[in-house]
């Protein structure tokens, strides 16, 4: 393939990307019809800004472009960039750790063109790191492969929860534990790691800051306060409650229009989707997303290589916990963490990355074990 | 790192079932992760919609309550007696107040809020919901209004809120018969229907203001309005109106109260004008007065304190609430009780030689003329006001036919006006000294009795409504002031009709000589009144003056009253109606210290029905229904027919 990008013109590769697009048609028209469901209830939540959703649109623009550009790269080639990519992200870390800004919290590093979070770097860098590196083993792992990929997955989740961003500490510690789990760690470790973390549980808590802590004593009974912590919780679930089964019809929603409900075109905008289609809406949306996942795991078990498999399993499963996090987040079954509703929320970071990850998927897809064994391109 | 190199054991196709039964079983977490998500939305906007879609509902919609506009009074002509002027308050909303006490000090720079603005403010605010505006100054000044305008955004939940404030154009003149309205309070708040008052400002006090409180503050509207987060009002979704109170007419004339009051000057007292046959009010003034517009703009606690404790009591209504002595206005009672009553004969006469005594007693009750008037009948004994007439008649009468023939006429019984707070007055009997005093009666309270002394205590309303009565030949009129209520949207009109009660009449030759008396007192040659129809007025006034002592006189004392101190000096009275022959007004003029009845009060009545006679014939701008003018003489023969059923 990259003989055949080389010798094009830039006009004949696009005419390649469009007439071979390398893509599982499928997963790509759910994609966009999520995110197309993400601009239209972003047009209510923002008040009919028709500015913030051509920003969106720009976005997706390039999400897309970068996910049919990695579509294209072989696994082979990731699999070889792979050690060079986790270390650049971990480097880019250590820098936010010394000079990086942001409101409240150090995620953002100014690279002059675009300032960006290295963190979503670290969420596809992870996972690719553990997979490159039980590619190699046998499988089911052993403990000592299991303790060294904790390791690598430790060290920048903990970096990230310095920041300090839990969600995304919680989400790239996930992605590595998910390559673990599908890679056949066994049960019994499985249940130990479970135990030794309940256990350190309160340790934890004891680090955590207080602002933290707070979004999870509000979880508990967010009335008590009202006015300050527990408003989010609250106003969030007034507006899921108010939408009944029907909900209150597309750009209907009180809480969202009267400025009732918070952040409601970037995290809680699964709560203006919620007051505005109802209960029927939530479904159809969640139908499309187990569809995403379900797809995207379909093509993680037809890959061709370990390497594929993981990679791919995992980026999907950390999908889905995306989807769960925020949907109990604005139900208030989870304590409020900055996690974005996948293809939906507001915001340029989490959807480009997010396409990128599929780009990875549809690689894999693009370059999977055929039924005679063979690759598309081979 | 370099990637690891590949052991030959493994085994490719074991490790792919591997990841697939692992990606099964994820699937399948995720799916019921999916279906324990998809419950609690089930929970939340199924099981719990109610409960969210009313707190939905209560975060955007707020009720505000509406003030209705306050009815207008006017006098029996349609000319304007209390208005209503647009003015501007401050107005803040406690529940959206962080720092109330920080932002009244704050807006304190801004706007005067005094320290009893802050009191009212408190009790207030915690008398109402805290969504509720509550008022923090009242009648903002256009530069207040300005100042505040520029920095409004820098206090949410405070705002200049337009209303209206309640005008009294004739200032004093009608104090005592509107009353006044003034700034709820907390208090008022827990006698009125709370909710009724939600957006209201103002409550009647006393007077018009406060008997037609319910009628005058009309209907309470409401206002469902959306509101974001901030709470600003974004848009009405329902509105239901409030209904204006009702406007009244009053029976009282403006011109005519006017004169009254000027009639009566600097003296304190007070002057009641009726019309005989409606016993509607045309005139009810009482002096000293007060501005009730001070209390409509939020009178100060020491302004308020100095009207209280004024010697001369601005507050008290005279002619309501003043009991005094009748003096010599009785005796037309007294006579005509003896006549009725078969005690004395048309043809009575008695000499006076100047005193009269008990049998068997030395006391003297003496006449005002020390000589005496020598011998006179019923006509001359009134004409005059020989007392030596009326303390025989009284004594030969006994208290108790006093009593029961004059309570018919009234005496010691309230009106039943519509102002609140009337006095009864008191007439004397065995009975009453028993139960008040718990003494037995003596014959020389009796007498002197019989010339409006002693016990005797009536209202200037009492006494206008018994002379009324005579005018009207023995018809009790019900004295009211409100002439009629209109609802001021769809002009439904309230006129309340009353029906009138008859003194049963023995013989008419005894009113007659009773009324010819009355009118020898003005138009006789020795009629005590003569002075003040010395020019000849084109008609005939009958009227009975009459002096209450304000201090107990020696019987052997020269009275100078003129030489006395004023605050000693007697009380002048006079009663009178005119004309004679078709009565159009009744009158009762006391004026306080003013001495003889003669000199000061009838002069002063003389001026109030000349006004009444004299006015010029505008087109009453309310066509009364039912009552036409003269109406009440067609009404005579019915009205004897009734008295002949009794």
């Amino acid at each position: 393939m990259s003989r055949a990008v080389g010798r094009s013109l830039p006009l004949a590769a696009l005419r390649y990307f469009v007439s071979r697009p390398m893509v599982d048609g499928g997963l790509l028209v759910a994609l966009l019809v999520c995110a197309a469901v993400g601009l239209m209830i972003l047009y209510s939540a923002s008040g009919s800004d028709l500015s913030a959703i051509g920003k969106q649109c720009v976005r997706l623009g390039l999400g897309v472009a970068v996910l049919l550009i990695i579509a294209r790269i072989p696994p082979q080639q990731m699999r070889n960039w792979t050690p060079a990519f986790y270390a650049a992200g971990m480097v880019l870390l250590v820098l936010v750790e010394a000079i990086g800004e942001g409101r409240g919290a150090q995620r953002w590093l100014d690279l002059g063109l675009i300032r960006f979070q290295p963190s979503e770097l670290m969420k596809l860098a992870a996972p690719m790191m553990l997979a490159w590196y039980l590619h190699g083993r046998v499988l089911p792992p052993r403990i000592r492969d299991v303790a060294l990929c904790l390791v690598m997955v430790a060290v920048p989740a903990v970096l990230i929860a310095r920041q300090p961003d839990l969600g995304t500490a919680v989400l790239v510690a996930v992605s590595g534990l998910f390559v673990l789990f599908l890679a056949g760690m066994s049960w019994r470790l499985i249940g130990t790691l479970v135990a030794l973390v309940a256990a350190l549980a309160p340790v934890l808590w004891h680090f955590m800051h207080d602002y933290q802590k707070s979004r999870i004593l509000m979880l508990i009974d967010p009335e008590s306060d009202p006015l300050g912590t527990g408003w989010n919780i609250i106003q969030s679930k007034i507006a899921v409650g108010s939408g009944g089964l029907y909900g209150k019809g597309w750009l209907n929603g009180t809480q969202a229009h009267l400025e009732f409900l918070p952040e409601r075109s970037t995290d809680f905008i699964l709560a203006v989707y919620a007051e505005e289609f109802g209960l029927l809406g939530i479904v159809c949306l969640f139908v499309l997303y187990l569809f995403i996942i379900g797809r995207a795991l379909s093509i993680a078990t037809r890959a061709k290589d370990s390497y594929c498999r993981l990679l791919a399993g995992s980026l999907s499963l950390t999908f889905c916990v995306y989807v769960l996090v925020n949907g109990g987040m604005i139900s208030g079954l989870l304590p409020v963490v900055g996690v974005p509703l996948p293809l939906v929320s507001y915001g340029g970071t989490s959807l480009v990355s997010l396409l990128a990850s599929f780009g990875v998927i549809m690689s894999v897809y693009s370059h999977r074990r055929l039924l005679g064994g063979q690759g598309v391109h081979r | 790192m370099r990637p690891p190199a590949r052991k030959p054991l493994r085994d490719a196709v074991r490790e792919a079932r591997l990841f697939r039964v692992r990606a099964m079983t994820a699937l399948a977490v995720v799916i019921g992760c999916f279906a324990v998500l998809a419950g609690r939305f089930f929970y939340l906007q199924v099981v719990k919609h109610e409960e969210f879609i009313t707190r939905s509902e209560d975060n955007r919609v707020k009720v505000r309550a509406l003030p209705p506009n306050r009815g207008l009074i006017f006098d029996r002509r349609g000319r304007i007696l209390a208005d209503n002027r647009p003015a501007y308050r401050l107005e803040m909303i406690p529940e959206q107040v962080a720092e109330i006490d920080a932002t009244l000090d704050e807006l304190a720079q801004l706007i005067a809020i005094t320290a009893e603005d802050r009191e009212r403010f408190y009790k207030l605010k915690e008398a109402r919901p805290s969504f509720q505006g509550v008022a923090v100054r009242l009648r903002l000044s256009e530069s207040e209004v300005a100042r505040f305008a520029v920095d409004r955004h820098r206090y949410p939940g405070v705002d200049i809120v337009p209303y209206q404030t309640r005008v009294y154009p004739q200032g004093e003149e009608f104090a005592h018969v509107l009353g006044y309205v003034r700034q709820l309070d907390a208090e008022d708040l827990a006698q009125v229907d709370a909710t009724e008052y939600s957006a209201t400002t103002h409550i009647g006090k006393t007077g018009i203001e406060r008997y037609y409180e319910k009628r005058l503050h009309g209907r309470v509207g409401h206002e469902r309005v959306e509101i974001n987060v901030q709470g600003r009002v974004l848009g009405s979704l329902e509105r239901a109106p409030p209904v204006a109170g009702d406007n009244i007419y009053l029976t009282i004339d403006a011109q005519l109260q006017s004169v009254a009051a000027q009639a009566l000057g600097d003296s304190t007292g007070a002057i009641v004008a009726v019309e005989p046959a409606s016993g509607e009010i045309l005139a009810l003034v009482s002096k000293p007065s007060f501005d009730p517009n001070r209390f409509a703009d939020g009178i100060s606690v020491a302004e308020y304190r100095a009207l209280v404790n004024s010697p001369e009591r601005p507050l008290f209504n005279r002619a309501t609430q003043g009991g005094y002595e009748p003096g010599s206005t009785l005796k037309p009672y007294i006579a005509l009780a003896g006549l009725e009553l078969g005690v004395i004969p048309l043809d009575h006469t008695v000499y006076s030689r100047g005193y009269y005594q008990l049998p068997g007693q030395s006391h003297r009750y003496r006449d005002w003329k020390r000589e005496g008037h020598g011998r006179v009948d019923v006509v001359q004994a009134i004409a005059q006001s020989v007392n030596v007439y009326f303390y025989e008649l009284a004594h030969e009468l006994g208290i108790d036919p006093i009593h029961d023939y004059l309570a018919q006429f009234g005496f010691g019984a309230r009106t039943g006006i519509d102002l609140n707070g009337e006095a009864s007055g008191i007439l004397p009997s065995r009975e009453w000294k028993r139960r008040v005093h718990h003494l037995p009666w003596y014959p020389g309270e009796t007498v002197i009795t019989g010339i409006g002394q002693g016990f005797t205590v009536t209202t200037p309303l009492q006494l206008a409504r018994a002379v009324a009565t005579i005018a009207a030949r023995g018809r009790v009129p019900h004295i009211h002031l409100l002439r009629q209520a209109e609802n001021s949207a769809g002009g439904d009109v309230h006129a309340p009709r009353f029906a009138p009660t008859f003194i049963p009449i023995g013989n008419a030759a005894h009113w007659q000589a009773v009324v010819d008396g009355m009118t020898q007192v003005v138009h006789g040659v020795r009629g005590t009144a003569r002075v003040i129809a010395s020019d000849n007025p084109p008609y005939r006034i009958a009227g009975k003056t009459g002096t209450a002592q304000v201090r107990a006189i020696a019987e052997d004392e020269e009275r100078e009253d003129e030489e006395l101190p004023r605050h000693l000096r007697n009380h002048a009275l006079f009663i009178a109606f005119a004309p004679v022959e078709r009565p159009q007004i009744a009158v009762s003029v006391i004026a306080e210290h003013g001495g003889g009845g003669a000199s000061v009060a009838a002069p002063i009545a003389r001026q109030v029905i000349d006004a009444w006679l004299t006015r010029g014939e505008e087109e009453p701008a309310v066509a009364r229904q039912g009552l036409r003018p003269g109406s009440a003489d067609a009404c005579r023969p019915d009205c004897g027919a009734a008295r002949e059923e009794s």
